[in-house]
């Protein structure tokens, strides 16, 4: 189903942490809200479930507004941080409570079950209790709880955020599986730019209570509109450089590089700062234009390795390449940057 | 076996210090089975005599049994009244936010430290007016309400434990707040419910000084009270009366706590994380 959220905003008492928000989630859509801590991701998500009543806006599940709505009948299920198991009740019990708060038979109850066990596959753990479960388990059963009842829309308040990082890959792959199967529009919340691009759709970048941009994955990571959104996507992240626009070139000044002016920033008057984001893998020996440093530091990751180059005025570059045994910290090198795919922002950090 | 040369001194100060304790439990008991001869400590002959207040009714008293009802129905009711009641304040007062949250708090807070006892000229005369006086509701009512400020609190603070978000999670499944509270909260709070209700009842059991001075006599006596209008009985002294009563009336208390102690230790498993 369609979720539209209308010029919504929140405030608690006089701190004001949402204004006029505007976002909508297209039907079967399965969308993140990825921002730091404090960005107002977590606030969104509950103001569509309904356990925060909104200061301002509206919210429409397909056409019907559901702002005034209590939680109970707004039929959103919820997949929380710490999973909100019912500790007391068996796995069975735990999935089929929303049906029998619905008042369903208990035939109709019993064959729901089934079928989300199914889905989730923990048909063999129905008859244990939650402290009984890994958190792999756990969460599988939070998803067949919050899904049984037949949402509208699926919200996931860090479904991932504790579980160790193994599982982690293993629940990814398996919400967005579940979530493809069972076509429900779903949103996710959550601070890591990993979840967020491999889960989902679309991608909502949070920054203070506001959408700094909303696209696909690739799209964002390939034109980011901000150096905000530029330095939360990428892992590991972009590296920035501090440029002054002279003549037909930027300059990091203390140093030798020189870059080509970008296509917008044409009409840049001479001696604007900017500032230049280069990503590790645009960066290394195959590139336009070059740039000498130092090595200050080298990270292991088996399949490649992550250099750390200082340049003459002290800025760092990361750069990420095949593993090579020829480099070590404190040679001198000079590696390239590929030109075509730098980002230049001004110094409100906006996109030129 | 070095621990064991080491505290030896220790167990032997301790066997020391209670040994006085010990034996006067030791004598409470035998004193009750046998008769000793004036001026000896030991026992000539093995008797039931003074267990006969279990099937004989002394003139000018109830019956033993009575007493033993009231003082139950005055425990478990007390206890009842006192789980009920905290049950849900404290549910309201941990979790929903009323108007005079705080000024509940602290007034729970400020009657529990307060001695009632003080007050119980006062009671005295509210009951009179009432016409609860001499009946065992009043004593019911009285005692309840001295012992909810604590009960209250110690259920404020299980609620505090449960986490919010299995609340939240019962909220997002349909059940109204309610509902929540019977079929998802309260099942966690079981262990603080449970030692509640043991606590209001041993506490209620062993109360005197209320049924004292608000149903002293007619068919509100409870053990307490029947216990001390025995020594203040001048006519009929009898030391071996009262320490079989004594020990009638502490009985029920030694079961309970030995029947529950390893219930009481036995957290109720569960949690939200594996």
């Amino acid at each position: 189903m369609r979720i539209l959220l209308d010029k919504f905003s929140k405030a608690f008492g006089a701190v004001s942490v949402i204004e006029d928000m505007t976002l909508e989630i297209g039907d079967g859509e399965m969308l993140a809200l990825l921002g730091p801590s404090g960005c107002g991701k977590s606030t969104t998500l509950f103001a569509i479930c309904g356990i925060h009543k909104v200061s301002g806006g509206r919210i429409l599940f397909g056409d019907r507004d559901v702002t005034s709505l209590p939680p109970q009948e707004r039929n959103v299920g919820v997949v929380f941080q710490s999973y909100a198991l019912y500790p007391h009740m068996t796995v069975r019990e735990n999935i089929a409570f929303p049906l029998r708060i619905a008042g369903k038979s208990s035939v109709e109850v019993a064959r729901q079950v089934d079928e989300m066990a199914q889905l989730v596959h923990i048909e063999p753990l129905l008859d244990r209790r939650p402290a009984e479960l890994s958190g792999g388990q756990q969460q599988r059963v939070a998803l067949a709880r919050a899904l049984v009842r037949r949402p509208h829309v699926l919200l996931l308040d860090e479904p991932l955020a504790n579980l160790d990082a193994k599982l982690r890959l293993e629940m990814r792959s398996e919400i967005r599986r579940i979530q493809l199967e069972t076509g429900i529009t779903a949103v996710l919340v959550t601070h890591d730019q990993v979840e967020a691009m491999s889960m989902c759709d679309r991608i909502a970048i949070m920054d203070a209570g506001r959408i700094v941009q909303i696209a696909t994955p690739t799209e964002m990571y390939n034109d980011p509109h901000t150096a905000f959104v530029a330095g939360f996507l990428g892992n590991p992240p972009i590296a920035f450089l501090r440029g002054v626009v002279s003549g037909d070139a930027i300059v990091v000044p203390q140093s030798d590089v020189r870059l080509p002016k970008p296509n917008g920033a044409r009409n840049l008057a001479e001696g604007t700062r900017v500032s230049v984001g280069i990503r590790p893998e645009n960066f290394g020996p195959a590139g336009d234009v070059p740039v000498r440093g130092r090595i200050s530091f080298v990270e292991t990751q088996g399949r490649e390795n992550l250099y750390d180059l200082m340049l003459a005025d002290g800025s760092v570059l990361r750069s990420i390449q095949p593993v090579r045994s020829d480099i070590a910290v404190g040679d001198e090198v000079e590696w390239s940057v590929a030109s075509d795919r730098i980002f230049m922002f001004d110094d409100k950090g906006e996109r030129i | 076996m070095n621990g064991h040369q080491k505290s030896w001194p220790i167990i032997l100060v301790i066997t020391i210090l209670s040994a006085p304790l010990v034996l006067a439990y030791a004598y409470l008991f035998v004193d009750t089975i046998t008769n000793s001869p004036p001026g000896s400590v030991v026992p000539h002959e093995f008797t039931l005599e003074h267990w006969s207040f279990l099937w004989q009714t002394r003139p000018g008293r109830l019956s033993i049994w009575r007493v033993t009802l009231n003082s139950l129905l005055f425990a478990t009711t007390s206890a009842a009244l006192v789980v009920v009641v905290s049950s849900m304040a404290g549910y309201v007062l941990s979790r929903l936010n009323v108007p005079g949250r705080s000024f509940f708090l602290a007034g729970v807070m400020l009657l529990h430290a307060f001695p009632a006892i003080t007050l119980i000229v006062a009671i005295f005369i509210v009951l009179q007016m009432v016409g609860l006086y001499n009946s065992l509701i009043g004593v019911i009512l009285v005692k309840a309400a001295i012992d909810m400020p604590l009960g209250i609190w110690l259920m404020k603070g299980f609620y505090d434990t449960v986490p919010w978000e299995i609340e939240m999670a019962g909220i997002q499944d349909g059940a109204s707040r309610f509902t929540v509270w019977r079929k998802l909260v309260l099942p966690q709070v079981r262990p603080g419910i449970f030692a509640l209700a043991l606590f209001a009842f041993l506490l209620a059991w062993g109360e005197f000084i209320l049924p004292q001075v608000l149903a002293p006599s007619g068919n509100a006596q409870v053990l307490s009270v029947y216990l001390a209008s025995l020594i203040a009985d001048d006519n009929n002294f009898d030391m071996a009366l009262f320490k079989s009563v004594g020990l009638f009336y502490i009985a029920p208390v030694l079961v309970l706590f030995f029947v529950f102690q390893n219930y009481l230790m036995n957290i109720y498993g569960g949690g939200t994380k594996g």
